[in-house]
């Protein structure tokens, strides 16, 4: 399978590789997917408590290139999103951008999913309520 | 050292430039049709073919009116079957085969239950192997056929075929084995194995692709075959169609060679593929290898690199042509199915990677695959989230995942 530039770009130097401390109730920690399926991403989101802004993220993939790119462009789109706005990033965004073919779509999926568990973690800790639709863990 | 290295000789090998120079007056000189009876172009033709025959029939332990030139292995397995289950089937309905086996064989079955026949797939164990016990057990007075290959091509197990045809031979059932991938590398013999029908093919022994053989027994027991193709009754009947003369040249000189040259070559190749194995298994921790170390192909070594994807590993060793049975790199998306009867779990599956040496492979080739392995092996290790949380003492088999 021929990969796009920008899913090469990130595979060779993925960006935010990296762990943040799960304990720090600023930190929200979204880990999903499965090992049997292929795929397991974990993203991480600092904040800013007082202004709502991701000040920080960082992400771990077990999945293929495309999986991998996905995750590591996530990371970059977030710094300096608010959460309100990074819950806006829809997986079709990142097949845009990735150029990823059909049967990498999944990929993008998994890392919106992990944007959202992020969050949802992170609001959790604050005690923000969590509107339904987002409380995808 | 040419760059990107071929390690997928399972898959396919390049063609000795022997075999090719031995080919190459077939297209354009000895050009007859080897069923023309009437003149020397038919004659020569016939002459190269019989030769070929012969060729063959001396590598497997065979004669030459027992070898049965195919398309290749997907026919020769297909005519086997199919053509044994239209054969006998007065004499009963159920075929015993095995889980691993290549699609051209399951498939095969699959379609002959369609029509009414009963098949049996026998599991494997971790180590891949069939259990002869189980074998036994499955056999009834309705087995008409035990379909079983010789070596498996993504983990290179070699089954027990002399006991397996040991067993077939006491029961009065016929034994056909998928040789395809043992043909040329290890001694095969259908004689002192007992097998009755066999297939293999030109392109896994450096020969020409298109071009197969599939070995019918003429005597004790006399094997028939109801043909799957209706024509000129080519092949004893049992393989109507024009003969392919320089496949079937190439088929013959690929054989004679790996005649000559198989324990030397298994020997080099073993050693190369052991030494391969060592460097990973003693730079890399949580390096697993799949199915049998002893009763293996000399040449293969599928092995799971824990915690690591396997498409994402043949991305960063894009200079080196292996296979994964990770499920990203096939149609289907899932997982191979090989690697999931070993029971190994799904997650070493998608962090498998086949190697498959061969006849034109250096030293100096494995030394650069194993750095290049090791090194992208690390670095996905440190991208992956599963490595972490091993590494930190989680239980991964105890974490609930959110499977997709």
């Amino acid at each position: 399978m021929a990969y796009s530039n920008k899913v090469l770009d990130h595979y060779n130097n993925p960006r935010n590789v990296g762990s943040l401390d799960k304990a720090d109730p600023n930190v929200g920690t979204g880990m999903v997917g499965a090992p049997e399926c292929g795929d397991v991403m974990k993203l991480q989101v600092k904040v800013d408590p007082e202004t709502g802004v991701i000040e920080d993220a960082k992400f771990k993939t077990f999945g293929c290139g495309s999986a991998i790119a996905s995750s590591s462009l996530a990371t970059e789109w977030l710094r300096g999103k608010t959460v309100d706005q990074a819950l806006e990033i829809k997986n079709t965004d990142i097949v845009n951008e990735l150029s990823l073919p059909p049967v990498k779509i999944h990929c993008s999926v998994l890392a919106e999913d992990a944007i959202k568990a992020a969050i949802s973690d992170y609001k959790k800790k604050q005690q923000i309520p969590v509107q339904a639709e987002t409380a995808l863990v | 050292m040419k760059l990107p290295i071929y390690l997928d000789n399972h898959a396919t090998t390049r063609m000795d430039p022997r075999v090719f120079e031995t080919i190459r007056p077939y297209f354009l000189d000895v050009f007859g049709n080897a069923a023309s009876r009437n003149h020397s172009f038919g004659w020569e033709a016939e002459e190269a073919t019989d030769k070929a025959r012969k060729q063959i029939a001396d590598l497997i332990g065979a004669t030459s009116k027992e070898i049965v030139f195919t398309s290749g292995a997907t026919e020769s397995n297909n005519l086997a079957i199919k053509g044994v289950a239209e054969m006998y089937a007065e004499r009963g309905n159920h075929i015993i085969t095995v889980v691993t086996e290549h699609k051209a064989v399951l498939d095969t079955c699959k379609h002959l239950e369609k029509r009414g026949a009963r098949v049996t797939y026998l599991p494997v164990g971790q180590d891949g192997l069939v259990d002869l016990d189980q074998l036994r057990d499955a056999i009834t007075d309705k087995t008409i056929l035990i379909s079983i290959m010789y070596a498996n091509n993504e983990i290179g197990v070699v089954q027990p075929i002399a006991e397996i045809g040991r067993i077939a031979k006491e029961k009065g059932v016929l034994l056909h084995s998928d040789a395809v991938q043992a043909v040329g590398k290890i001694p095969v013999n259908v004689i002192s194995d007992n097998i009755d029908i066999m297939s293999l093919t030109g392109h896994k022994i450096y020969g020409p692709k298109g071009c197969g053989a599939l070995y019918v027994r003429r005597r004790n027991p006399r094997v028939q075959l109801t043909a799957q193709m209706d024509g000129g009754g080519h092949e004893r009947g049992m393989r109507s169609g024009t003969l392919n003369v320089p496949g079937i040249v190439g088929l013959g000189a690929a054989c004679e060679l790996c005649g000559r040259e198989m324990a030397e070559e298994s020997a080099r190749l073993r050693g190369l593929r052991d030494y391969l194995k060592g460097r990973l298994m003693n730079e890399l921790d949580e390096v697993y290898v799949n199915g049998s170390l002893v009763h293996r192909l000399p040449h293969n070594l599928n092995i799971s690199f824990a915690y690591v994807e396997g498409e994402s590993l043949l991305m960063g060793i894009n200079d080196i042509a292996v296979s994964s049975g990770s499920a990203c790199t096939s149609a289907t998306l899932e997982p191979s199915y090989i690697l999931k009867a070993l029971g190994a779990g799904d997650d070493l599956a998608h962090s498998s990677i086949r190697f498959g040496l061969g006849r034109f492979t250096t030293k100096e080739e494995i030394d650069y695959a194993a750095d290049k392995v090791v090194d992208v092996v690390r670095k996905l290790r440190e991208l992956s989230p599963l490595y972490e949380m091993a590494k930190e003492g989680v239980d991964l088999s105890k974490v609930v995942w959110a499977a997709h």
